[in-house]
């Protein structure tokens, strides 16, 4: 399953991003940020309980099934007179979340997380990102997994000079791209893979911002 | 190996000389004293000089004017371009301005990740990779023509290098690497500091069996210590480096006053020792801000004087 990964911002930084606003009404994700555990029903009643020390008034609290979901007349049915007596919604979800919960309920909305990356879940807990949708896939000739996602340079015609111990030279608790993929590729009897030159990539996949219309 | 360009440094390798090439590190300001203190020190004792492109992702006066200050000097630089910091319209364009003034040698590189320098939270762009940018830069020579497909009037004439790093694991893909960079366009390569030579020795006989020491100088990268604490940085902090225990022990072994005299001394024998090597066709003489010692180097390696070429 793929979530979207967040990290709560500094504390400072939310009470900046609320300064001047006195009422706040909180509301966390039951999806993604719940899994992460950056802004599910214990977060969401921490956070409460830490605004409400600094000073502030929460006029309720929620925690939406999924926040990028379209839930408007639900949140409103439940929640609308605490919803309407606050300056700010603090969002507890990612930055999907923050932006349709915005738009539905014309609300001001702040972000009380950093949305990292997309994640795949790992076997015994923890994400990694194995993908940032380039839009122009070449893994079917990496051995399946991305380099342009994996390598932190994004090389796609094989590895730096700084790998450590099948180790990235950044960060030692992350494996070489290219290493994996040799490794994968030697596996399947397919190193050839490795010796093929990839010309200059396109970036022209999908433009930012990526739009995709259901074909009639 | 017939030479294609102008280039100095590829004229005296096809002559059959062993070639030598040092570098310049750009200042950490704008005075342009400094560039050309640091290059008198190696003219006549080197065929060319490179020209770093902010190593260690530090800000730095740009490579190519450095470059330009050196080739008004009339000292032959290299061009060094990481990838790291320009998409391909500019790197481009770097290159025809480089071509502009005559700049006949290009070196392609990644870079050093941003990380490591003093704007870690920067953007790094890595639109093409060092071997894309050694492709492009052939094209634009040998084609005459841009990436996009158009005509390039007046086209680069620059022998393109890249950089191997024969020590990175694993191993079993260094020398299929160094194929794909030679087919990718690199018609020289400067390597990693070699401090581990039967590593190397292995990594050029096998370059050898291939044939690919037919189709490529080898310039063998040196660096000298300074002292028994760099080469335990080296060791241990530097990623992909390879200083085997013995060199950093003779260096730890020797009193703190004489540490930069045997720094020397492991240089120069690596060179003599290297010398030897069939597919070694020249030098990298990489003496970190210590560029006054590269003369002595160079005269005791045996490599001075250096030939004179039409």
């Amino acid at each position: 399953m793929i979530r979207s990964i967040t990290q709560q911002k500094p504390i400072e930084e939310i009470e900046r991003l609320l300064e001047g606003m006195g009422r706040i009404f909180i509301i966390g994700c039951g999806t993604c940020t719940t899994l992460t555990r950056t802004g599910g029903a214990p977060e969401v009643e921490e956070m409460s309980r830490t605004l409400s020390e600094k000073g502030k008034v929460i006029t309720g609290t929620t925690v939406v099934p999924v926040a990028c979901d379209n839930l408007t007349p639900q949140i409103l049915n439940d929640h609308g007179s605490r919803i309407n007596q606050a300056d700010a919604l603090l969002v507890m979800s990612c930055a999907f979340g923050v932006q349709t919960i915005g738009s539905q309920l014309g609300a001001m909305v702040i972000p009380a997380q950093d949305t990292l990356f997309i994640g795949k879940e790992k076997a015994g807990g923890g994400f990694n990102e194995i993908c940032i949708q380039c839009g122009t896939c070449i893994i079917g000739e990496t051995g399946g997994i991305c380099p342009v996602t994996t390598c932190h340079k994004g090389l796609v015609n094989g590895p730096c000079g700084g790998t450590n111990g099948g180790k990235c030279e950044i960060d030692s608790n992350k494996d070489c791209a290219w290493t994996m993929i040799y490794n994968r590729l030697s596996e399947q009897g397919r190193l050839d893979a490795m010796r093929k030159y990839q010309k200059p990539r396109n970036h022209l996949g999908e433009p930012k911002p990526g739009k995709y219309d259901i074909p009639v | 190996m017939s030479a294609k360009t102008p280039s100095r440094l590829e004229k005296i390798m096809a002559a059959g000389h062993l070639g030598v090439t040092s570098e310049c590190g750009p200042p950490r300001g704008s005075d342009p004293e400094t560039i050309r203190e640091k290059a008198e020190l190696l003219r006549g004792y080197v065929d060319a000089v490179n020209v770093t492109d902010n190593q260690t992702s530090v800000v730095r006066t740009s490579s190519l004017a450095t470059c330009i200050h050196l080739k008004l000097m009339g000292i032959e630089p290299v061009l060094q371009m990481v990838t790291r910091d320009r998409n391909r319209i500019a790197l481009q364009s770097d290159i025809l301005g480089g071509a502009s003034f005559d700049i006949f040698n290009l070196l392609c590189l990644s870079g050093d990740h941003q990380s490591f320098g003093d704007n870690p939270q920067g953007q790094n762009v890595h639109d093409l990779d060092s071997m894309q940018l050694a492709w492009t830069a052939r094209k634009m020579r040998d084609e005459g023509k841009f990436l996009g497909g158009a005509d390039i009037k007046r086209p680069p004439r620059m022998f393109v290098g890249a950089a191997a790093n024969p020590f990175a694991d694993p191993f079993e893909i260094r020398v299929p690497r160094l194929a794909k960079k030679i087919e990718a366009g690199a018609e020289f390569i400067q390597t990693q500091c070699i401090y581990n030579l039967d590593k190397f020795e292995e990594w050029v006989k096998q370059a050898r069996e291939r044939g690919l020491t037919e189709k490529v100088y080898i310039m063998a990268g040196v660096t000298p210590f300074k002292s028994a604490g760099m080469a335990k940085y080296m060791k241990n902090r530097v990623p992909g480096m390879d200083v085997p225990d013995d060199v950093v022990k003779r260096m730890a072994d020797t009193p703190k006053e004489k540490q930069a005299e045997e720094g020397v001394n492991i240089c120069v024998e690596t060179i003599q020792r290297l010398k030897e090597v069939d597919g070694v066709k020249g030098f990298h003489i990489m003496a970190i801000e210590w560029e006054e010692m590269v003369p002595d180097i160079v005269k005791r390696s045996g490599l001075y004087p250096r030939p004179e070429i039409a």
